[in-house]
């Protein structure tokens, strides 16, 4: 109660009593806050960990579509799948065909996310850069920038999807001016490159107003310090702007790489479940859980733990990496 | 470096400059050459015509009356009519996904909000034991793959017959509405002073009703744009939706507009028109939060 209202950074650190009178101590002193954060508490437990546990389960067993509990009309069928242990990591890993099934999205999956981050990011950065010089329409150039986050990915996809295909605006374009016409959603170089192509379009608005947002907040007698002390442009954007930027940056980045790794319609919506060469990882996943017969429920789940592994390993390290350089985004 | 501080909006002031002594053209601040303007309009004008283009042609397809205009846009112009539009409108369940689409949406966003800014709150003004790992755990559910949630969801809905179900839906929704609105809000309760949480604490308040009394109706564009964001990312999820909603009535738009691909053989003309309908008031009430969409983000990075 006494420290309802604390500022961050005044605790005071004395030496610890034993456990129980602790778990006591920090109840009375903290229950408000303990009752504040209860019920995401509560609803993230219920809604997240406990399926999260249930998928963990499964992954240890061979549990498909026709061998789980399912009721047919008013009869019910038991579960009859079996507890295998780790065999469905050692088999996703490094079984039979495990490059084909694995390491090939993998490696298709770790491009995709870099390509996709480093584009959003140097472009969004751009175009941040060019919106915070004095314009004139900045106002009309800024709404026509965030129109691909305004619109629901799900529409923009498919209008791109048309764009792509066959016949479509863009193959019609490039015959006009006696180009190269690939075959976008069918070859799959081309696959990958529309995918990254699209993924790019859709996620550079939320890097530009974030950074916009960065740059209107760096304070401009800086660059006038800079500027009377003979700094060059690029010299102003290296020593000036980028330190500026670094918090908001590394929010970004770590959001981006999380998303983009886990960026499901997108593919899903240009390719379908049919282009196995062009899914990345999650959304080999689903295929394996969902977009085929009999359904795998337990490689499907695996892939899932194994994806969000990488991911933990990844923030984790980022985060030390942050710390290191003193600056804690998270 | 810079000691005495310059008046913050120095680029209007006239400040003497050396133009005249050493003869050479000096820019003043804020000021650049000819070249560099004409560039940096020429690259936000091609960049602006890269995302209109793929909305302005669905536009444009919209308004072809045949399935295969698509192929050949030229002459749509010549035969533009409202007929798909028509159609969408009186021989589709559009209704019908829009309503479910619309439940769906507001119950996240509610809920959402709900849970979020007591936490939001909590987080942003107190520091407690186990507040790091709280944070981690609301940063790494961002990281969740639908992967590893959507098959025992699948399960544990079905079990629970919430397959075919608004709620259901609500539900797997929340889960990733909740966290992001949560970093989202602590980001705007930081920038409310301290100041304002003692002040009331002084004059009697207990600590949650300073929050309801004081910190609720000072956040409440904060509140508003968190609402939002959860709206958003359930009107437009797909993976979930498509997965979990099988009745064609029970649709959200998101799913309904995959279906005139797959049943009806590719009618581009009706899918085009729907998408339309869809994007136009969405994007509408878009504009009117997107300024406030990252300010938890920014907000809480430049504070430092």
């Amino acid at each position: 109660m006494t420290l309802a209202v604390d500022p961050p950074a005044t605790q005071s650190r004395e030496p610890r009593p034993g456990p129980i009178r602790r778990l006591k101590d920090s109840y009375r002193t903290y229950w408000y806050a303990y009752a504040m954060i209860a019920p995401v508490v509560v609803v993230l437990g219920a809604l997240v960990g406990y399926p999260l546990v249930r998928g963990l389960y499964l992954t240890l067993t061979d549990a498909t579509s026709l061998n789980s509990a399912r009721t047919i009309g008013v009869n019910h069928i038991d579960a009859t799948y079996k507890f295998v242990g780790l065999h469905n990591y050692a088999d996703i890993l490094w079984g039979p065909t495990a490059y084909d099934r694995f390491w090939s999205h993998f490696i298709w999956t770790v491009v995709w996310t870099v390509a996709c981050v480093a584009l959003h990011y140097t472009i969004g950065l751009s175009l941040a850069m060019l919106l915070n010089q004095k314009l004139r329409g900045r106002t009309f150039y800024r709404l026509l920038l965030v129109l691909p986050w305004a619109v629901p990915t799900f529409v923009t996809v498919f209008s791109w999807r048309i764009m792509l295909s066959d016949g479509g605006a863009i193959n019609q374009v490039l015959g006009a001016l006696h180009l190269p016409q690939p075959a976008w959603l069918e070859d799959v170089f081309w696959q990958r490159f529309t995918a990254i192509m699209v993924n790019t379009w859709c996620g550079v608005p939320f890097m530009m107003v974030s950074l916009l947002g960065g740059l209107q907040s760096i304070d401009a007698s800086l660059y006038e310090a800079a500027e009377m002390d003979g700094a060059s442009a690029w010299q102003r954007f290296r020593h000036v702007t980028l330190p500026g930027l670094k918090s908001v940056s590394s929010t970004v980045v770590l959001l981006g790489v999380i998303w983009t790794f886990n960026q499901f319609i997108i593919i899903f919506l240009l390719f379908g479940n049919n282009n196995p060469d062009v899914q990345i990882l999650v959304n080999w996943a689903y295929y394996l859980g969902f977009g085929q017969q009999p359904r795998d429920f337990a490689q499907s789940a695996a892939y899932g733990v194994l994806l969000l592994s990488i991911l933990a390993v990844f923030t984790t390290a980022y985060r030390r990496w942050l710390v290191r350089d003193d600056q804690p985004a998270v | 470096m810079s000691t005495s501080t310059l008046d913050t909006p120095s680029r209007s002031g006239p400040r003497p400059t050396a133009t005249e002594s050493t003869g050479r053209r000096v820019r003043r601040r804020g000021e650049r050459s000819r070249l560099a303007t004409v560039l940096s309009h020429a690259a936000l004008i091609v960049a602006g015509l890269i995302a209109l283009l793929p909305i302005a042609w669905l536009v444009l397809l919209s308004l072809g009356p045949d399935k295969n205009d698509y192929l050949h846009p030229g002459g749509i112009a010549h035969k533009a009519s409202l007929s798909n539009y028509s159609f969408v409108l009186e021989h589709t369940q559009f209704f019908e996904w829009l309503k479910s689409t619309l439940i769906v949406a507001c119950g996240t966003a509610f809920i959402g909000v709900l849970f979020a800014a007591t936490t939001g709150y909590a987080v942003s003004r107190m520091r407690f034991p186990g507040y790091r790992g709280l944070m981690w755990v609301l940063l790494l559910t961002q990281a969740f793959p639908i992967a590893v949630l959507i098959v025992p969801m699948y399960q544990i809905l079905t079990d629970l017959r919430l397959i075919d179900n608004y709620l259901g839906l609500i539900l797997v929704y929340c889960g990733t509405a909740v966290p992001y609105c949560t970093w989202l809000l602590k980001g705007y309760f930081d920038t409310i002073p301290f100041e304002i949480d003692e002040a009331g604490r002084v004059d009697g308040l207990s600590p949650f009703g300073a929050y309801v009394r004081l910190i609720l109706p000072l956040a409440r564009p904060g509140l508003a744009v968190a609402a939002f964001y959860s709206f958003i990312t359930a009107f437009g999820e797909v993976a979930f939706a498509t997965t979990f909603m099988l009745d064609d009535s029970k649709y959200t738009l998101a799913v309904g507009l995959q279906s005139f691909i797959s049943e009806h053989d590719a009618q581009w003309n009706y899918m085009a028109a729907t998408a339309v309908l869809i994007a136009v008031p969405v994007s509408a009430f878009f504009y009117l939060v997107q300024k406030h969409l990252v300010t938890g983000l920014t907000a809480g990075g430049t504070k430092g």
